[in-house]
């Protein structure tokens, strides 16, 4: 399967090599592969010559120990085993977020004031990642690296955030809160002493203090209140990075690319992303769409090959998951399938009392572990039904395939300016420095999943 | 045990289906005549686009109907009107509740203070599930949560205890410690969807650590997207094998039977040769899938936790496919009633 002519490949390679490339940020919703992505690409292009760092945020066990980090320490570290031939060296880091909070407040405020800051119980609270303190913190530290200017290349992993979209806003919402007049009248009472705080804000305060106190706490409200003027002169500081990182994502030299999996959800949360991006004018470099299937024989429909197996069925050989997997075509998702909402067990013959076993027979997922290797086929079954048996997972497969491609086209049809690379699904996890390289290969491959399926996985990188 | 819980919080890593097993749990909780409430916490819409009705309010709605006469209501929760709501817990803040949206509060408390929206969706939630009617009985038999993910769902179960600590008198912190002792009691069990792959099964592992040191109930574990097995390795390598020329004479002689409509030739002996290496190459996969399942089962046994499956559904989740997932699951007794 290679993409259509209506969308662009994307061109990886071009990207990484592009010496105005200076940070690449993958985002996308969780799950997609993003942080595998993000690896990828880091170590491609530090194969093909860069100085690269990959800043991870919270990366699966294996992957991260893959590139040599086991720990979280903020800082980054050279990555061992990759090919430096072509003069290029690849670090890692993981995001610590709290030491990350803690090194702004040391950096920016006297001594004194920092340990005020650091000791407060909200501080402490806030920092340790309450949600949403990981997208500030994922900014502050490409913001760092990049100002380090030690690297060529920078490529960042975004957050697991609630919405993909969070670490965007992160940087603004920071910005407009310190703005805002709600900090104003949190300190106000700090700053000023009580009574002429009061006087001072006039109706706003009166109406304020009583409840937030009356709710929070008298305590609580004077940590806050604390805290807030503790802050106060690193705000200035704060707002200015803010401001600076969001340019810096505005800036040709970064690239976004929008990482998805061929499905509806995730695909969804890509089209909002590059609308997103398009409005922040930040530059969208294109749309990665990982784990696509691919099918050597796809000449060979699903239709006709499960017609192939009900020939084979005739023969009485083939057995029940055959006719299972023959009712469920890709346009008809079965005869189960409930037509009106307001009765749907109407469709399901299943009493809350006893209707178990009736349900069972219809039913596609059975799943006692005995059961299952009893319905696959052994070796010395008739060769019909390993021929049902090929060509019933071939009609699986080309299922899948329709979905995906069903679920990408509304995407593209959307989209159809944003360059897309497929990645082909790998059948098992990848934790280790070969399986990045494979799936770099497969991310630079601009004949799309196609024909990157066709490529020897244990070939050494192409020159 | 998982009958007796009336709060299932139901976590698990990105692209694993959490909100799709949260809504077949639902389903399953509610069927022979039950309330069950599906509450959202991301903002997502996620339950609005599975049930394929319009966007969800903020507000409770009767968003399907079960087997057996039960009821799934569906709740969006929004941070910003669960604030208000929580404020009018403690006061009739209306004209200071405006006065705090104006002066960016609720900003503040929802985004720049992002823990304070976890107490407001958590405590939504556990009111939901001592509600009750005038009679004296709960208005929801069960409420499911589809919570964060498995990386962030123990921080934000745990939050109320933060607050706790944070604001140690007044109405803040009595409301934060109601929440606790709901989330903490056996009414609660927090389940874990995985897929039988490395990287989930371990996040799902970590994630039952967490929450044991956090204090917070276990329930189950639920493994999605199982490939039903179709040939083992054996019978794989035996049809690239030895049987080669019969598996090719039998699929030869089944696609020259459904000849008819499609390509003609495609039947043909020489073309059958051409189709055997890709077949195959598709059937290896699927024995090294099999394979990389049977470790991930093996991980998910050693968790010591009930485990329920449920098989991919090749074409996607539509409604007909959670209401077969949610049947699956009672089948095989996770609503404890089955």
């Amino acid at each position: 399967m290679t993409l259509d002519s209506m969308t662009e490949p994307l061109d990886v390679d071009g990207v990484l090599d592009n010496p105005r490339t200076r940070i690449v940020v993958c985002c996308g919703s969780g799950g997609v592969g993003k942080t595998t992505t993000a690896a990828a690409l880091g170590l491609r292009a530090a194969e093909r010559g860069r100085r690269v760092v990959v800043l991870t945020i919270d990366p699966a066990r294996r992957l991260a120990q893959s590139m040599g980090i086991d720990e979280l320490d903020n800082i980054p570290r050279r990555v061992p085993g990759i090919d430096g031939s072509a003069g290029g060296e690849l670090f890692a880091m993981m995001l610590d977020m709290k030491r990350t909070f803690d090194e702004i407040v040391e950096a920016h405020a006297d001594k004194d004031r920092a340990r005020a800051i650091l000791e407060n119980p909200f501080y402490q609270s806030l920092s340790a990642g309450f949600a949403g303190t990981q997208e500030y913190m994922a900014m502050e530290k490409l913001g760092q690296l990049r100002a380090r200017d030690e690297w060529d290349l920078i490529v960042v992993d975004t957050p697991p955030s609630r919405s993909a979209l969070d670490f965007l806003d992160a940087p603004n919402r920071l910005g407009s809160f310190l703005d805002g007049t709600f900090i104003k009248v949190l300190m106000a009472p700090a700053k000023l002493g009580g009574r002429a705080g009061m006087k001072f804000l006039g109706v706003g305060m009166s109406v304020m203090s009583g409840p937030l106190n009356k709710l929070m706490g008298a305590q609580l409200l004077r940590d806050v209140q604390t805290f807030v003027a503790a802050m106060d002169t690193m705000f200035g500081g704060f707002r200015t990075r803010a401001d600076a990182t969001y340019r810096l994502l505005q800036d040709p030299g970064t690239a976004f690319l929008v990482v998805a999996a061929p499905e509806r959800d995730a695909l969804r949360e890509a089209a909002y992303f590059v609308e997103r991006l398009a409005a922040e004018r930040m530059p969208l470099a294109g749309l990665v769409l990982n784990r696509v299937h691919t099918s050597g024989a796809a000449r060979l429909s699903a239709e006709r090959a499960l017609a192939a197996v009900e020939n084979l069925d005739g023969d009485g050989i083939v057995d029940r998951v055959g006719g299972q997997a023959a009712s469920r075509t890709v346009d008809d998702p079965g005869t189960l399938a409930p037509t009106d909402l307001s009765s749907p067990e109407s469709g399901f013959p299943q009493p809350a009392s006893s209707g178990v076993a009736a349900g069972v027979a219809s039913t596609v997922t059975t799943t006692d572990t005995t059961d299952q290797q009893h319905q696959s086929a052994p070796a010395d079954a008739p060769a019909a039904r390993l021929a049902a048996g090929l060509l019933r997972l071939h009609a699986e497969r080309m299922q899948v395939l329709a979905r995906e491609r069903r679920t990408r086209d509304r995407f593209t049809a959307l989209h159809p300016e944003v360059p897309v690379a497929e990645v082909a699904a790998l059948p098992g996890d990848v934790h280790d420095l070969a399986g990045l390289r494979a799936i770099g290969e497969r991310l630079a491959d601009r004949a799309g999943a196609g024909s990157a399926r066709e490529t020897d996985e244990d070939a050494p990188a192409r020159p | 045990m998982s009958s007796m819980s009336r709060l299932h919080v139901v976590s698990g890593k990105g692209g694993t289906g959490k909100t799709t097993v949260a809504a077949a749990l639902a389903l399953a909780l509610a069927s022979g005549g039950k309330r069950a409430l599906l509450v959202e916490v991301e903002g997502r819409q996620g339950i609005a686009q599975l049930f394929e009705t319009e966007a969800l309010p903020y507000e409770e709605r009767k968003i399907a109907v079960a087997p057996g006469g039960g009821e799934v209501h569906a709740l969006a929760i929004d941070a910003e009107r669960a604030l208000l709501d929580y404020l009018h817990m403690f006061y009739k803040l209306g004209s200071a509740g405006r006065a705090l949206k104006k002066l960016g509060a609720i900003d503040f408390a929802t985004t720049i203070a992002p823990g304070l929206r976890d107490v407001l969706l958590t405590g939504k939630a556990c009111e939901a599930v001592r509600r009750k009617d005038r009679t004296g009985r709960y208005v929801y038999d069960y409420v499911v949560m589809d919570a964060p993910p498995t990386g962030r769902v123990t921080r934000f179960l745990n939050v109320n205890d933060e607050v706790a600590g944070l604001a140690r008198i007044g109405p803040i912190h009595n409301q934060a410690q109601a929440v606790m002792r709901v989330l903490k009691s056996p009414e609660t069990a927090v389940h874990f969807v995985t897929l039988l792959e490395e990287m989930p099964v371990q996040e799902t592992a970590d994630g039952i650590a967490e929450l044991r040191a956090a204090g917070l109930p276990v329930g189950a574990v639920v493994v999605n997207m199982v490939r039903p097995p179709v040939l083992d390795e054996a019978a794989v390598e035996a049809a690239a094998g030895h049987r080669r020329a019969e598996v090719e004479r039998a699929l030869a002689g089944a696609l020259e039977r459904t000849g008819a409509g499609g390509s003609a030739d495609a039947g043909r002996t020489g073309r059958v040769e051409a189709l055997v290496a890709p077949l195959l190459e598709e059937a290896r996969e699927h024995t090294e899938r099999l394979a990389l399942e049977r470790r991930g089962r093996a991980d998910v046994a050693r968790l010591g936790l009930p485990a329920y499956e449920l098989h991919l559904l090749g074409d996607g989740v539509d409604l007909a496919g959670l209401y077969r997932m949610a049947r699956e699951l009672r089948r095989q007794g996770m609503t404890g009633t089955a």
